[in-house]
């Protein structure tokens, strides 16, 4: 799907305070575990892993196995760590390159998207000004329009300023989370009370000062759930860079992985399927464990942000 | 996406300091700074274009709606809507509806390890689009690839995924796997959110789990469902990378007009017919809007 | 969610805005008008200003994607220190040619040099984004290829490129395969096609060969069948004629073969492909003299197994001829603002010392005097049972048929192939009517564009 990024945000009115969700778990949690529940959800649990098991399997093959053998079994040869190796040496470490392109692109882009949208989400949800309505008219009716076919679009308009094939051509479109503009105005809405801010500006703290001082912290559920999410959109990019970029040293994972594998359509290319998998699995896990370690905290920014309003 | 128009704050119209009152430009100023020159900036010279027709031979020239009046003629584009309709009103509620069966399953208390369900299920979301339609790719070999070895292990005949009848039903398997944990997510936060003091006064009235289930939990998640659909709608009418990528394993069943998106990208970027791209682009994105819209108006009409 | 009257706003401002958007992009196009290409223009001058500018520091931009640029650079840079190559792989093909239109669009960032191949370069030349070679001496360089080969750099007398590899069709089978079945090696399409329903009668699992519509293999089977279904007269005038007796030719034949069940279903160069060639479910290709080098390195189990035979002939003992498949030339960019630099490296990777670089490293050259060299026809690899592969290739290069030329807007033909023709492969239908799906498209499109094309 084109959107990557889609709003993790649910709605729902009348929304009841955190305290309340936390204590309901003991009271409803006597109910006995059911059998038949936990099977029909193993089968969409194996239906989610499968893939990714198999993508795990197949890193482990050496290229001539990977088609001989049993596809959802190890081959004869135990082959991961060569194509580990292999992936990250081959034609000069490129995929090291790519690994750090990704890096940069998600750090700026998903920071940056982060820092934009958590501004402007608080500054709408905390301050009255002219044009207010407009602006967030214009903002979440922008999402609709197909960003696949305003490449060519903005790809003129880039390529006119010297943008494109650098860092920036990638990093600048991903700056805009309309949806992470989103979430934290409805978060900011009920996690930062009115009174706190009128009693910082009593002590005579600016805007901004209140801002970092104050409100942030108030607001860090909302924006570490931001963050994932601008993180998984801007680590995933793909189209954008295809576009934007035609030098292969800038290429992020995605690019230059469709990149490794339309190789074999190359005369004299040389296919090399084995590391276009063992790449794929090497640009999932880091997020992967990404998502698994920061659980904590965007979940409890999802729960909480997903119901104000 | 006006979903959450009523979130609209600021219902305090009491005058506050003047100094105040362009404060809140000041921190939304940067994000619509870029916002305007990577989207709105965009979609403006989109419009310019699409009133003009470049040609190899002859140049340019304005053209007024002449595109426009192009596209509603043009069978290929009509084909190319038809399908993601298809793929919309199939795929969408079958992901939806499993989404939902887990989101209730997590949340009913009654799994056994619920964590691992919900961070296993959700974790297709991490794997990019690009490597989702690799991995799905090689497995879809009937020849050599997992389908092969499914059928030569089990002496079964499953049928050639990238088949004419299959291929939307293929990638729709995709875009489920994808999403589906996604969505799951999303419903699961939203019914962790019912207040405590409903599932009380549902036990004093001895209400079994299902009627639970729709007296409660499901009317509460209405909004989550309808924001959900919504985005899903947007995603399907924006359908590309998944075709795109899966196309030179089976060219002759995903044309390059297999979606709205794709047409316009084949359009400009094989073409070179930018022009008429930027015609079809422009009118995905208003057939989006009013789409939404409308579905936006009539969950709100059903819940009144 | 129940504020209706607000969402009235919505319209009215979001034109409001697309207007002001509109206004801009306006502008911003007014600014920069005419970036995209212009008819005159283009470097001129001498061996003697190439060679000059080849003694002064200058940067040069090339996108290529044969494995032995890279070498080939190596070397230019050794012998000419202060020229800078930067050597990009900007994809293969389409994908290449993608981001060189859009460069060409946006009136900046083309390299200084691109590879591109024969069946793209008329659409390149016509959009005048091409230097004139003429215009810097390189027309006496004639003498060095074949006719056919000069024919499809040497565009409406515009010298756009010169020849890097050329693809002269030929016979791949794996000797095993058919030795196992008893198949003699087919040197007519008649036997061709008898060979393809002997083998996969005796194992449903084996075919001659693998074919699901490729709109290169297609046109240069109607070019070896003797047709010439494009004809460009001057800038404009196009005729398609997908319908005269090569293409009939053709069609017959692969009827059968489609029809009868008899290919394949699996895409070139997909990875079940490989898979493919390696376990011999795949029997033979009929493809371009560059296939060697990839079948060494994509199907390295099939090594010792592979032989190279001339193309099957159309007629019981007809004269061998043949047609190119594939194969690419370079070209140097109107854009560049080191031409003289520029057309020297051309010169040195497709002329002089890395044109044996080239052959030396698996590449089928184009250059008459590396063809018939020796070392070149004297190769035995082992990979090929020791066989002197380049004798057959290097005479197949010499008995291809002149005289043809792809559409000026071939590269966009053949993008839309699979939504036409391709069909005929999908459904096992008459591949005949399927080339006149395609021809009408085709067609159409050209229209569209400012051609005038016939069609019948």
């Amino acid at each position: 799907m084109a959107i990557t990024e889609q709003a993790p945000a649910s709605a729902k009115r009348h929304a009841p305070r955190l305290a309340r969700t936390s204590s309901r778990i003991a009271g409803h949690g006597r109910s006995r575990k059911s059998v038949t529940l936990t099977v029909l959800m193993s089968l969409m649990l194996i239906y989610a892993l499968l893939p990714l098991f198999w993508l795990f399997v197949n890193s482990t093959k050496t290229q001539g196995d990977l088609f001989s053998t049993f596809g959802l079994w190890f081959g004869g040869h135990f082959a991961l760590w060569d194509n580990i190796r292999d992936t990250f040496t081959y034609n000069h470490g490129i995929f090291v390159r790519w690994l750090g392109n990704t890096l940069l692109y998600v750090v700026v882009g998903a920071g940056g998207a982060t820092l934009l949208a958590t501004l402007a989400g608080y500054g709408l949800a905390k301050y009255d000004f002219p044009g207010k309505r407009g602006v967030f008219a214009v903002v979440l009716g922008a999402v609709a329009v197909p960003g696949t076919a305003l490449a060519v679009p903005t790809f003129l308009l880039f390529s006119k300023l010297g943008l494109t094939n650098t860092p920036w051509a990638v990093i600048i479109p991903s700056l805009v989370s309309p949806f992470g503009l989103y979430l934290i105005w409805v978060y900011a809405q009920d996690a930062i009370p009115k009174e706190l801010l009128e009693a910082s500006r009593m002590d005579g703290a600016g805007e901004l000062r209140t801002f970092f001082t104050v409100s942030l912290r108030l607001l860090s559920p909302g924006v570490v759930t931001v963050l994932l999410f601008t993180v998984v959109a801007t680590w995933n990019n793909y189209f954008l860079p295809l576009v934007m970029l035609s030098q292969p040293s800038l290429y992020p994972l995605t690019v230059g992985l469709n990149q490794w594998n339309a190789q074999s359509h190359t005369v004299g290319g040389q296919a090399i399927y084995n590391l276009v998998i063992t790449g794929s699995l090497l640009t999932v896990v880091p997020i992967v464990i990404a998502f698994v370690f920061m659980q904590r905290y965007w979940r409890s920014g999802l729960t909480a942000g997903s119901v104000k309003q | 996406m006006s979903v959450s128009m009523d979130a609209l704050p600021g219902s305090s119209r009491r005058s506050r300091q003047h100094r105040r009152r362009w404060t809140g430009w000041g921190f939304i100023a940067p994000f619509m700074v870029v916002f305007a020159f990577a989207l709105v900036v965009p979609v403006g010279y989109a419009i310019y274009l699409s009133l003009f027709r470049t040609q190899l031979i002859g140049g340019n020239s304005f053209v007024g709606l002449s595109n426009y009046h192009q596209a509603i003629e043009d069978a290929k584009f009509w084909a190319s809507l038809g399908r993601v309709a298809l793929f919309l009103v199939v795929q969408v509620p079958i992901m939806l509806i499993l989404a939902l069966a887990a989101a209730l399953a997590l949340d009913s208390a009654r799994l056994h390890w619920a964590p691992l369900y919900r961070l296993s299920i959700f974790l297709p979301y991490a794997v990019p689009a690009v490597v989702a339609s690799l991995m799905w790719g090689f497995m879809y070999g009937n020849q050599f690839g997992l389908v092969a070895s499914i059928n030569n292990a089990l002496g079964t005949h499953l049928p050639d995924p990238f088949s004419k009848g299959l291929v939307l039903t293929a990638i729709g398997n995709i875009v489920t796997w994808e999403f589906v944990g996604y969505n799951m997510l999303i419903f699961y936060s939203a019914l962790r959110t019912i207040p405590n003091d409903l599932y009380e006064s549902a036990e004093t009235d001895g209400a079994g789990a299902f009627r639970v289930i729709r007296s409660i939990k499901l009317p509460s998640l209405r909004p989550a469902i309808l924001i959900a659909t919504i985005f899903s709608i947007i995603g399907s009418f924006q359908l590309f990378n998944e075709p795109n990528i899966l196309k030179p394993l089976s060219p002759n069943t995903i044309a390059t007009y297999f979606t709205p998106n794709m047409y316009a990208y084949n359009l400009s970027f094989a073409g070179q017919e930018y022009n008429y791209s930027a015609t079809i682009a422009i009118i995905m994105g208003i057939l989006t809007v009013i789409i939404a819209y409308a579905v936006q108006l009539w969950g709100t009409r059903k819940e009144a | 969610m129940k504020t209706p009257h607000r969402m009235r706003t919505l319209p009215k401002r979001t034109t409001a805005l697309a207007a002001a958007g509109v206004a801009l992009a306006a502008t911003l196009a007014a600014c920069s008008s005419g970036g995209s290409s212009s008819s005159s223009g283009g470097a001129t001058g001498n061996a003697s200003d190439i060679a000059a500018a080849l003694q002064k520091s200058s940067t040069i931009t090339v996108w290529a994607w044969a494995p032995q640029t890279k070498d080939i650079v190596a070397a230019f840079e050794k012998q000419y220190p202060k020229v800078k190559v930067n050597l990009v792989n900007a994809g293969t093909g389409t994908d290449e040619y993608t981001k060189l239109q859009n460069a060409i669009k946006a009136g900046s960032g083309a390299p200084d040099v691109a590879q591109i191949e024969y069946y793209a370069l008329p659409q390149f030349a016509l959009g005048g984004s091409l230097a004139n070679l003429s215009n810097l001496g390189m027309d006496s360089l004639k003498s060095d290829y074949s006719g056919a080969v000069w024919g499809s750099v040497d565009i409406n007398g515009q010298l756009v490129a010169l020849p890097q590899d050329t693809g002269p069709m030929a016979l791949f089978y794996n000797k095993s395969i058919f030795d196992k079945y008893g198949l003699t090696v087919p040197t007519t399409w008649d036997e061709y096609v008898a060979d393809a329903k002997k083998l996969h009668a005796a194992d449903p699992k084996e075919y001659l060969t693998n074919d699901t519509g490729d709109p290169g293999f297609v046109t240069s089977m109607i070019w070896d069948a003797g047709g010439q279904p494009y004809k460009v007269s001057g800038t404009q005038n196009v005729s398609i004629n997908l319908q005269d007796a090569g293409s009939k030719k053709f069609t017959a034949a692969w009827n059968q073969l489609i029809q009868g069940g008899l290919l394949s279903p699996i895409s070139s160069w997909s990875d079940q492909w490989y898979q493919g060639l390696a376990n011999g479910s795949i029997a033979s290709l009929v493809t371009g003299a560059w296939m060697p080098g990839d079948l060494e390195s994509g199907v390295a189990a099939g090594s010792g197994d592979w032989r190279v035979a001339p193309m099957p002939t159309w007629q019981s003992g007809g004269a061998p001829a043949t047609a190119e498949n594939g194969g690419s030339a370079d070209a140097v960019l109107k854009q560049s603002k080191n031409a003289l630099a520029a057309a020297g490296f051309l010169q040195y990777m497709n002329q002089g010392a890395g044109a044996s670089i080239f052959a030396n490293e698996g590449g089928f050259p184009s250059v008459n005097s590396v063809l018939n060299s020796a070392s070149f026809l004297n190769d035995a690899p082992a990979y090929f049972g020791g066989q002197k592969i380049n004798q057959v290739l290097s005479d197949a290069a010499k008995s291809v048929i002149p005289g043809w030329s792809y559409l000026p807007f071939q590269v966009y033909a053949n993008s839309i192939f699979a939504d036409t023709a391709g069909q005929a492969y999908a459904n096992k239908s008459d591949l005949d009517a399927a080339l006149k799906a395609w021809q009408t498209s085709s067609a159409q499109y050209g229209n569209q564009q400012g051609f005038k094309v016939t069609s019948n």
